[in-house]
């Protein structure tokens, strides 16, 4: 569990990006914090590895505050998917994926087994093992920052925007793959996104937040889209809530129908298996 | 050979294959071989200069324009008067001519340094940082590779603008090959042409191979630029062929 208390951020020159956040962060499950651009989500997500450090409050991973551990052991324990992949030009996928690994002085041969493994496991050919990332397409990159991310099997992911820059067929795709992928590993996951569709279709839980830094809600995506608690909720979900609202429920009971999420992991179905492991509770 | 210029040479032809034959093993060898030690230790000790410089003006970006202001203002001072300025304290010596031309390549070298660095895209240092690099790992492991084919541009301009200011130096002494074209010109007998074209047929062919060798080093230390322009031509050509397609 990833515990937000009393959490603030406050820049210098004043501005304040994260204001007085309580949050707590379901184990095994993701979490998606999603909002309009400038709402402190990004800001939210970089406090839980350290990349920014958080002006009041104290966050904690399983009760240990995360300003107790150097920057730079925390952050190899903590998977990290940004949006333009970044991965490093200059190195092959497979080497890559090792990148953590071989930071906490794993054996190279051992590190690129396992590097290939995973690109299997993320869907990636193993014939790209020995490319560089220039040479892949963006969808192709993207696997690649997730592998990347899940090399040196951390409980934890933190995920900023990771399927944002990719057309929306093949964001579809990754998503729906990402799931597949989340079914086995339950993972932690921090999943930040601006598109509502995205949350309410990846989350088990979702934190809106509003500009300002200020946590708007905090809750299930069904009772999101049931009960917004305030106009700014509402008018983030939009318009279209309720044709939002029919389509995730049609999807739910298409998978219960199909026998929930044990029926046969073919990703292009549409499915959300996390979504559908939930479908008792919501 | 024009009229005028065989009157001025006063029958002396413009190039005499004895003279290299005579002098190969001694004054030409001597002469390239100083040429060698005198362009290249200068770029080398630019770089290690320019390095950590360059780094600096990277990390506290308000140092960069003064320094740049230095570098190239000092670039902007005759070799020459260097020269002369440095005998002062260095006498007569390798260092005298070592010194100025170390300086001026940083005004190509730090530049390059500092667009190296800043050529690293911002997402991927972010991601470095996630992954769990320190600051010298990040550096090293990272950043000063993405930087490489910038700096090796840079390196190639330091180095070939070396090899060719270098006869310079002949005028106070020093200057490896621009030796010969002294000899030629201070002939006691007239005017001798052949040491002059021997000095700048060597300085071309020096430059040449030199930008050549570093072009080379370059495509083994940056295997990933390579791949990156083939996967951008397929892509370029695959576009070219589903727009025929359509058509």
């Amino acid at each position: 569990m990833i515990t937000f208390e009393g959490v603030t951020k406050r820049y210098p020159d004043g501005t304040v990006a994260v204001d007085d956040l309580d949050l707590e962060i379901d184990t095994g499950r993701i979490t998606v914090l999603v909002g309009p651009s400038g709402c402190g989500k990004t800001t939210t997500l970089r406090m839980i590895n350290r990349m920014v450090d958080a002006t009041e409050g104290t966050i904690a991973v399983d009760g240990k505050n995360v300003r107790d551990v150097d920057p730079p052991t925390l952050r190899r324990g903590i998977g990290y998917v940004i949006q333009q992949a970044g991965l490093f030009p200059h190195r092959t996928i497979e080497d890559n994926i090792a990148t953590v690994p071989l930071l906490l002085g794993r054996d190279k041969k051992q590190a690129r087994t396992d590097a290939r493994a995973l690109m299997d496991r993320v869907g990636l050919d193993t014939a790209f093992a020995k490319r560089y990332p220039a040479q892949l397409s963006g969808g192709q990159q993207q696997r690649v920052g997730v592998a990347r991310a899940l090399a040196a099997d951390p409980p934890i992911l933190l995920m900023d925007e990771p399927f944002s820059a990719v057309d929306p067929i093949v964001r579809a795709n990754l998503q729906d793959e990402f799931l597949r992928l989340q079914d086995e590993l339950e993972k932690t996951i921090v999943f930040v996104t601006h598109d509502i569709d995205e949350a309410v279709k990846l989350g088990h839980r979702i934190a809106v937040f509003q500009v300002g830094g200020k946590l708007a809600q905090y809750t299930t995506p069904d009772e999101l889209l049931d009960a917004p608690a305030s106009d700014f909720v509402r008018d983030f979900l939009g318009g279209d809530r309720g044709i939002r609202r029919l389509r995730f429920t049609q999807e739910l009971d298409a998978e219960v129908a199909m026998g929930g999420p044990s029926g046969p992991p073919t990703g292009s179905t549409g499915a959300t298996p996390a979504g559908s492991a939930e479908a008792g509770e919501r | 050979m024009t009229p005028a210029l065989a009157a001025e040479l006063g029958g002396e032809p413009l190039f005499r294959w004895s003279y290299v034959r005579d002098n190969l093993d001694g004054p030409i060898w001597e002469s390239l071989s100083e040429h060698l030690v005198l362009s290249f230790t200068p770029v080398l000790l630019g770089l290690l200069i320019a390095l950590p410089l360059g780094l600096a003006c990277a990390r506290w970006t308000r140092l960069y324009p003064p320094v740049l202001a230095a570098t190239s203002v000092l670039y902007a001072v005759p070799a020459i008067g260097l020269f002369v300025v440095f005998v002062a304290f260095t006498g007569l010596t390798y260092t005298t001519v070592i010194v100025p031309l170390s300086l001026y390549t940083l005004s190509v070298l730090v530049p390059s340094v500092v667009d190296g660095l800043r050529s690293v895209p911002e997402h991927v240092r972010q991601s470095a940082v996630a992954m769990g690099f320190g600051p010298l790992r990040r550096l090293v492991r990272v950043e000063l590779p993405i930087s490489l084919p910038v700096v090796m541009a840079g390196l190639r301009v330091a180095t070939v603008a070396n090899i060719s200011l270098v006869s310079v130096g002949a005028l106070i002494g020093i200057g490896g090959l621009g030796q010969l074209m002294i000899t030629g010109m201070k002939w006691p007998g007239g005017n001798y042409p052949t040491p002059i074209i021997v000095a700048i047929v060597l300085i071309v062919a020096l430059a040449v191979v030199a930008d050549l060798v570093l072009l080379l080093v370059q495509r083994l230390l940056t295997p990933w630029q390579r791949a990156g322009r083939g996967a951008r031509r397929a892509a370029r050509r695959e576009r070219a062929a589903r727009l025929e397609e359509a058509r």
